[in-house]
């Protein structure tokens, strides 16, 4: 599976989707060259609505024809098929256990925390705050323990469980300016912090998230749209 | 002292996914019952973000969350036939899909039913059937959702087997059409019956009495 040309791989995708970006990232890890079909806001390709018939969601990505959804379903599959690239998930069975389980808390209970954040208001959205943070806090311990003093989850490079989170970034932040809150902050978060700045700074991650300027005002438009800043994508 | 050991409750569909990978895969293990009324400070200590079952604890490294434990037990006993997973990466990829659609769609979607009523019941209903379609067109050709034999997504389904009969006696409605889901009904009954599989099932009367009180306390009721 070493060669392949770039037609051969293909991501249905947008630029906003956290999970779009872990699949880029992942691809960008193995230096796979793939074309990135945009779909457009408020309606679903043809392609996505058959390569996706279940969720008729994004990320997908198609691979000599097959297509394979849900995006940290996917980023397994590219590390178990461009298999002489660098590892994106540990080797060691209990450490990938580690990275899958708080892969997934992200998923079931960070980022549906965080996106609760910029609809609630008052009391409850202080609660919200203190219930994300909470998990931040998780995720601190669980990156001081993964790390083992290095700079990312995965050690010297990047791992499945930093393109989890890591992808997530570029809300956080647009959450944090939108609610006027601080959610990664040196007192509670400090290696968070610093791990942060070395994600967005790494090559397979440079120019994938984008700015939080853009995503406020892409935040806008989907309050428009839907009547919620962040719909389920 | 046992290398291996599952922190379970009776009647946790979850915890019972890992009950079948260890017994399908041979591997000895030992069984603590926990009473979640009333947790274990074993059970906080190893899983302390969600304080539930299943844990499995293996040479005292605990693991939680039932299809991580599931992918964790294939990796660590490879040697131990048979793979619940297949060795190409987009048959792999499938598998996982299948496993977590039960979890994300399937299974939240049988609860709604379940604690509903009325109107809002049917509309469940309706929603659980249309994603089990999806099931039905994965079953043609096939014995289990893995092939020949039981593997990952049938571990994942699995509860099917045993939990739709007692949500319809419970409820009075049924939940999966006999004539609708022909490939689905069989797979359950093969399943149900399946070697390591068939011993392992928790009492219905038992299931029963506990999730007639379950929905007597959950219900929700119509908005008038």
């Amino acid at each position: 599976m070493a060669n392949s040309s770039s037609t051969d791989v293909k991501v249905l995708g947008a630029w906003p989707s956290p999970f779009v970006i872990r699949v880029r990232i992942a691809l960008n890890i193995k230096s796979v060259k793939y074309e990135f079909l945009e779909e457009t806001l408020g309606s679903k390709s043809q392609l996505l609505l058959q390569s996706n018939p279940v969720y008729k969601k994004i990320p997908v990505l198609i691979h000599g024809g097959k297509s394979i959804s849900e995006s940290l379903i996917i980023v397994q599959y590219i590390d178990e098929v461009w298999n002489s690239g660098p590892s994106i998930l540990h080797s060691d069975p209990y450490d990938r256990a580690i990275e899958r389980f708080w892969a997934a808390y992200v998923d079931d209970k960070l980022f549906p925390s965080m996106k609760l954040i910029n609809t609630a208001q008052g009391e409850e959205k202080a609660a919200i705050v203190e219930q994300a943070i909470e998990g931040l806090v998780l995720l601190e311990e669980a990156f001081q323990k993964s790390s083992k003093g290095k700079a990312f989850f995965g050690g010297d490079r990047i791992g499945f469980l930093d393109i989890a989170f890591g992808s997530m970034l570029g809300w956080l932040r647009a959450i944090e300016k939108m609610g006027g809150v601080k959610l990664l902050d040196e007192a509670k978060t400090p290696g968070l912090v610093q791990w942060a700045e070395c994600f967005c700074a790494d090559g397979a991650v440079k120019g994938i998230i984008p700015d939080t300027e853009k995503l406020v005002e892409f935040a806008k438009i989907l309050v428009k749209m839907k009547g919620a800043p962040l719909g389920k994508n | 002292m046992a290398e291996v050991k599952l922190f379970r409750t009776w009647s946790s569909p979850f915890a019972l996914r890992i009950v079948w990978a260890l017994e399908v895969k041979g591997i000895e293990y030992e069984m603590i019952y926990e009473d979640l009324s009333n947790k274990s400070s074993m059970l906080l200590q190893y899983n302390p973000v969600y304080k539930k079952v299943p844990v499995l604890l293996h040479k005292g490294k605990p693991i939680s969350e039932s299809l991580v434990i599931l992918e964790y037990i294939e990796e660590t006993w490879k040697s131990k036939t048979p793979s619940l997973l297949p060795e190409d990466p987009y048959q792999r990829a499938m598998a996982r899909f299948w496993a977590k659609f039960g979890d994300d769609k399937i299974l939240p979607l049988i609860w709604e039913a379940f604690i509903k009523q009325g109107k809002d019941q049917e509309e469940a209903l309706v929603a659980v059937q249309e994603n089990l379609k999806y099931l039905e067109v994965e079953l043609r050709g096939k014995k289990f959702l893995g092939g020949d034999a039981v593997r990952f997504a049938d571990l994942a389904f699995g509860c099917l087997a045993n939990l739709v009969s007692v949500f319809e006696e419970v409820t009075g409605v049924t939940l999966i059409d006999r004539e609708k889901f022909p490939l689905l009904l069989t797979w359950m009954q093969n399943f149900m019956d399946a070697p390591k599989i068939r011993d392992t099932w928790p009492p219905r009367d038992k299931l029963i009495t506990k999730f007639r009180a379950l929905r007597e306390t959950l219900i929700v009721k119509e908005p008038k």
